[in-house]
């Protein structure tokens, strides 16, 4: 059982790239998506197949390919400051759809929120391209920590009936899209996967407060994070978070950790460093350090993380509601970001915390200096703040970056060392 | 009398330091790193043994530090330059909250506690600017040695502002000066606080507290002394061993070793 997540995570992950090599190979098109507020439950009941850019352009990171297709958007006028996300998906769609993990279909219509301003720009891109309808879905008070507003609420209500009013038109463009009637039973069942999926996201992190960490945040984290996404409101999600949960049960029950020697419990906050992937974890996981949580698995799962459950008996004010409270608290997760660490850090018992600002990403990245030195002020414990990208290797320096690490754990090494000579 | 020594493998040059068992230095050596970093750290391991006149056979632990740390093959085991310098500074000046350590390639800043704990550190880690580099461009392009550009920078009457923060763009960015009939003392003003500027921006993120030391090889520099006394507007401390402070701080930690090893007790007190 131990490292079948991972396993059937992977499986997952290929067949639902080759179901799009198939579209692509007969002549069809998809939903683009993004990661915060995907619309997945709305486009599943149209059966719309739908593609994740941003899974995509990491894919390549990961691939060690993407440095080509970076190359190729910056030729065809693209600067280099640009998201390298947006960059190398301009290159795939440049070779019309060409993708290390098969044939990428174009799309039919782009769904987005504001959750991100890059996504309304890269979305642009496609309506240049394909003269496609995008439909851009505007989450009102999206960045709120410690000001929210709940259902119940005369603003929540007031900010539900606006979402819903939106949802009810990306129905109606749907059907004129794909040409299918709009079911709402088959609405409900997407939206009862996604529950299920939701329920099992929220039980996976909780799983890792417990010592030794049962996953690594980072590493088998992301490869959670791709189904959260890619499968949200299907069956085949919702089975694999129960198998997954049920594996991690397991695993707690056993005493089963990611590392043998778990020495520190740490926590990653911002996007991953895609082009050395495994390396960077290697840097820490050499010196008994492990990624026990992050905030990525909190924003990049468009805030799956709180485990919101819809109401099933009420489809579409339920949709609007959680979409309100999940993609509020992605936001917050990127932008608010110290109050939700000092929980995470007592929560979680972590030894440090690794700051990681990409080039790419100015926008999450900025504000990481502030919300670092806040946590400093609030409370003393180690953190890291390494720069690199999630994209482009050209601005990842190994060597410097091993550096910044070693230091890093010289100085955990020396504080336990003191503590323990104190005690 | 047993020895520990420190190795620091830097991108320009090989420092080695010896200190007894009481952290007085008995010997250190310098020399160039050049093409082979292994060789590099043995010569000057042997040229500080030579210095202290001690047998090899008498140090008993070896830290490498430096970006070649993992190449000094007789070392006993490594530390970052960013731990070393922080320890060597607070050795030197316990006073030392702040450490700016300026090398070849890299300027490191480096916040301590009292203790030598290391709060918070910050480097560059993209490009060269703000660096020893920046110096060695300026020195190419000028003709004039690397040990005088701080002397005559100190003559400066009307220091020309060096906008480029692009070591490689700062050669055609001096000739440009130089073309307008500027100066050569006030354009190496101009040089040395383009630099100073960068890495008081880099001591801003970690946070100044004084005291301030100043460790690497710019370090000997009394241009730069001056323009980042000017820009802090505090004084620094700078020992005539600042170039050393690294591989100091590795033969402190060396000692640690010996000493743990002697009585347990003792391991993480320092």
């Amino acid at each position: 059982m131990v490292g079948r997540g991972n396993r059937e995570g992977a499986e997952l992950f290929r067949k639902w790239f080759a179901a799009l090599n198939d579209t692509a190979a007969s002549g069809g098109q998809a939903a683009y998506v993004f990661v915060m507020g995907s619309m997945c439950e709305i486009l599943r009941t149209f059966g719309l197949p739908v593609v994740f850019p941003e899974i995509n352009s990491l894919q390549m990171a990961v691939r060690h390919v993407a440095h080509d297709y970076l190359n190729q958007a910056e030729d065809f006028g693209y600067s280099p400051d640009i998201c390298g996300y947006v960059k190398a998906d301009v290159a795939v769609q440049l070779r019309s759809g060409e993708h290390p993990m098969g044939r990428i279909p174009k799309p039919a219509i782009a769904v987005l929120t504001n959750a991100c301003n890059t996504y309304i720009k890269w979305a642009e891109i496609w309506q240049r391209m394909y003269n496609v309808p995008v439909f851009t879905l505007d989450v009102p008070g999206t960045r709120a920590a410690g000001m929210q507003t709940w259902p119940g609420d005369p603003d929540f209500e007031n900010d539900r009936q606006y979402v819903l009013s939106q949802i009810k038109e990306l129905i109606v463009l749907c059907e004129g899209v794909t040409g299918v009637k709009f079911d709402i039973d088959r609405l409900r069942e997407s939206m009862g996967y996604a529950n299920d999926m939701s329920r099992g996201w929220k039980h996976l992190l909780e799983f890792n407060r417990s010592r030794p960490a049962l996953f690594n945040a980072l590493t088998d984290g992301t490869i959670y994070l791709g189904v959260t996404n890619g499968l949200r409101g299907t069956a085949e999600g919702a089975r694999f978070f129960a198998d997954l949960v049920e594996e991690m049960s397991y695993k707690a029950a056993n005493g089963i950790g990611t590392l043998n020697d778990e020495k520190y419990r740490l926590t990653f906050i911002g996007v991953p460093c895609y082009p050395i992937f495994r390396r960077f974890n290697e840097l820490f996981t050499q010196w008994g350090g492990v990624f026990v949580h992050s905030t990525y698995l909190w924003f990049a799962s468009g805030g799956t993380n709180l485990g919101y459950e819809y109401d099933l008996a009420h489809p579409l004010e339920s949709l609007a509601e959680g979409l309100l409270i999940n993609v509020r608290d992605a936001m917050d997760s990127m932008f608010y970001q110290d109050r939700a660490i000092l929980e995470m850090v007592d929560q979680y018992h972590l030894d440090g915390v690794v700051y990681h600002p990409v080039k790419s990403c100015r926008t999450t990245s900025t504000g990481m200096a502030d919300n670092r030195r806040a946590l400093m002020a609030a409370r003393d414990i180690p953190s890291l703040f390494i720069e690199s990208d999630m994209m482009d290797r050209r601005v990842v320096a190994e060597a410097q970056m091993k550096n910044h690490i070693d230091a890093f754990f010289e100085g955990l090494a020396s504080r336990r060392q003191k503590e323990t000579v104190t005690q | 009398m047993a020895y520990a020594a420190g190795v620091d493998v830097g991108s320009t040059q090989t420092k080695a330091v010896l200190i007894d068992e009481d952290k007085n230095i008995a010997g250190r050596a310098l020399i160039d790193t050049g093409a082979n970093v292994v060789a590099a750290a043995e010569q000057a391991f042997g040229k500080a043994l030579a210095n202290a006149k001690v047998n090899e056979e008498e140090v008993e632990y070896v830290v490498g530090t430096g970006y070649g740390r993992y190449r000094v093959t007789f070392g006993n085991t490594q530390v970052t330059e960013i731990s070393c310098h922080a320890r060597g500074a607070v050795h030197m000046f316990p006073g030392t909250r702040t450490v700016i350590d300026m090398g070849g390639q890299d300027t490191k800043a480096i916040r301590v506690r009292a203790s030598g704990e290391i709060v918070d550190f910050c480097m560059n880690d993209k490009c060269a600017a703000g660096t020893g580099r920046f110096l060695g461009a300026a020195s190419s392009a000028l003709d004039i040695p690397l040990d005088q550009l701080g002397p005559t920078a100190l003559r400066a009457e009307r220091p020309v502002r060096i906008s480029t923060t692009c070591t490689v763009f700062a050669e055609s960015e001096v000739l440009s000066w130089l073309g307008k009939g500027k100066k050569i003392e006030d354009i190496l003003q101009g040089v040395h606080q383009s630099i100073a500027a960068r890495s008081i921006g880099l001591l801003r993120r970690v946070g100044i507290e004084d005291e301030i030391t100043f460790t690497g090889g710019v370090a000997r520099n009394i241009g730069m002394i001056a323009a980042l006394e000017k820009g802090l507007n505090a004084r620094l401390n700078v020992s005539e061993d600042s170039h050393f402070m690294g591989a100091l701080g590795a033969a402190l930690f060396a000692l640690d070793h010996i000493q743990a090893g002697r009585n347990p007790s003792l391991a993480g007190r320092s």
